[in-house]
């Protein structure tokens, strides 16, 4: 029948989200059917009603204003402030760029590992630590479907002295991840895990050698377009063991 | 300010609550000038900062709570679309409701449910842009849509009848 062609996807249709062929063909539909486009009429005054709903709350004046104060103090000075600026600026910066590039990658790759450091003490301080409880890599790997935009594997522990607690999503630089808790022995040891981008590889080049930072131990390599962090305060033997096995599972 | 009322109206929705929206809104600001190095020119701005200002409420303490008490859908595939009720009371819910009992209703539905609907029909991103936002696959955002379409006209059945017997 018809309407199981196009009722499903009448939201679409509604939401400018078909193709051009496919408007044209739920358009010759719906002056034929009386009955999808009855519901097409109600789900567009329900949408209607929405746009109109949640057009709800304005900001106040003072509170514009404080944002904009912020945002001009944090912002560039004016053009005929910084175009003689910018001239000097030009000679300093041809014998500085090789120093500030240096300094910025560090300043970046600090930031990084700091933010790093963040997450993984803030999840040991917390309550609820992870949100999907599981020492089984079948139940803690699903969880994760439809939260994060990729995919990853874990390895199997069972005699490794490894014992995975969960899981939950965090964020590293606004972009969304997976981090993961395991023990071995007292120690916690965190496992982020991310999409791979370009600035993340120049201030962090994935190397196989475990880095000491903030007393952590932390261990990157990246694989298949993820980017893996193993971090915590577990021995480098420890965080290199734990890095192999997931190596190993398929990072 | 590029997006500021987009953005007050979002944070405000999403925290219901002034103070925390205003709190909400000037740290996603902050962000994003210490972050605008991360932002790559081509990509999409308003997917960016709205993305700022959602992981910023996420990791609030009323984020947290909003979204530990939404249960658990799997979300792998878009749910089968079914047709809307029909011929019955609820058909002439918009009819009857007014736009106070809609933002009751929206206020109802889950921040998870909220947020897509808020970022689909008010501030008119496509799917792909919602998905950025999210950073969620477009199955997801489908299936999340059509989910939080059906809460919003459940809570606004209820809030129908609620005023009909109250």
């Amino acid at each position: 029948m018809a309407d199981d062609i196009w009722q499903p996807k009448l939201d679409q249709y509604l939401d400018s989200e078909l193709s051009a062929e496919e408007m044209r063909g739920m358009d010759a539909h719906l002056r034929e059917c009386a009955s999808c486009s009855g519901d097409a009429l109600r789900r567009m005054q329900l949408k209607r009603a929405t746009r109109l709903a949640g057009q709800r709350y304005t900001p106040s004046a003072e509170f514009r204003r404080r944002i904009e104060r912020k945002v001009a103090a944090k912002s560039p000075a004016r053009r005929w402030l910084w175009i003689p600026a910018l001239a000097m600026a030009a000679v300093v910066l041809l014998v500085a760029t090789i120093t500030v590039g240096r300094w910025y990658e560090r300043s970046r790759s600090e930031q990084l590992l700091a933010e790093l450091a963040d997450l993984h003490v803030a999840d040991l301080a917390s309550p609820t630590p992870v949100d999907v409880v599981s020492s089984d890599r079948h139940t803690v790997k699903p969880w994760f479907q439809g939260k994060l935009p990729f995919t990853f594997d874990l390895p199997e522990l069972p005699g490794t002295g490894y014992t995975l607690v969960g899981g939950r999503v965090a964020y590293l630089e606004h972009e969304p991840g997976a981090h993961l808790l395991y023990n071995v022995g007292a120690h916690h040891i965190s496992v982020f895990i991310f999409r791979d981008r370009p600035e993340i590889e120049r201030v962090f080049p994935a190397r196989d050698s475990t880095r000491r930072v903030l007393s952590f131990h932390v261990e990157s390599w990246d694989a298949g377009g993820l980017r893996y962090f193993v971090f915590g305060d577990a021995s480098p033997e420890a965080i290199q063991g734990l890095s192999r096995l997931l190596k190993q599972a398929g990072a | 300010m590029p997006l500021f009322d987009s953005l007050y109206n979002f944070a405000h929705w999403l925290t219901q609550n002034r103070d925390e929206a205003e709190d909400l809104v000037q740290e996603t600001y902050a962000k994003a000038l210490r972050g605008f190095g991360s932002f790559q020119p081509g990509t999409n701005f308003r997917a960016w900062i709205f993305r700022i200002l959602r992981n910023t409420f996420l990791t609030s303490r009323t984020g947290l709570a909003a979204t530990r008490t939404v249960p658990l859908e799997s979300e792998d595939e878009p749910e089968q679309t079914v047709a809307v009720s029909r011929e019955t009371p609820e058909s002439i819910l918009l009819e009857q409701a007014g736009q106070q009992q809609v933002q009751a209703a929206l206020e109802q539905v889950p921040v998870i449910y909220r947020e897509v609907l808020l970022l689909c029909d008010v501030e008119e991103m496509s799917y792909q842009e919602i998905a950025d936002t999210l950073a969620v696959p477009i199955g997801t955002v489908m299936s999340r849509l059509h989910r939080a379409r059906k809460a919003l006209r459940a809570a606004l059945e209820q809030k129908t009848r609620e005023t009909k017997h109250g």
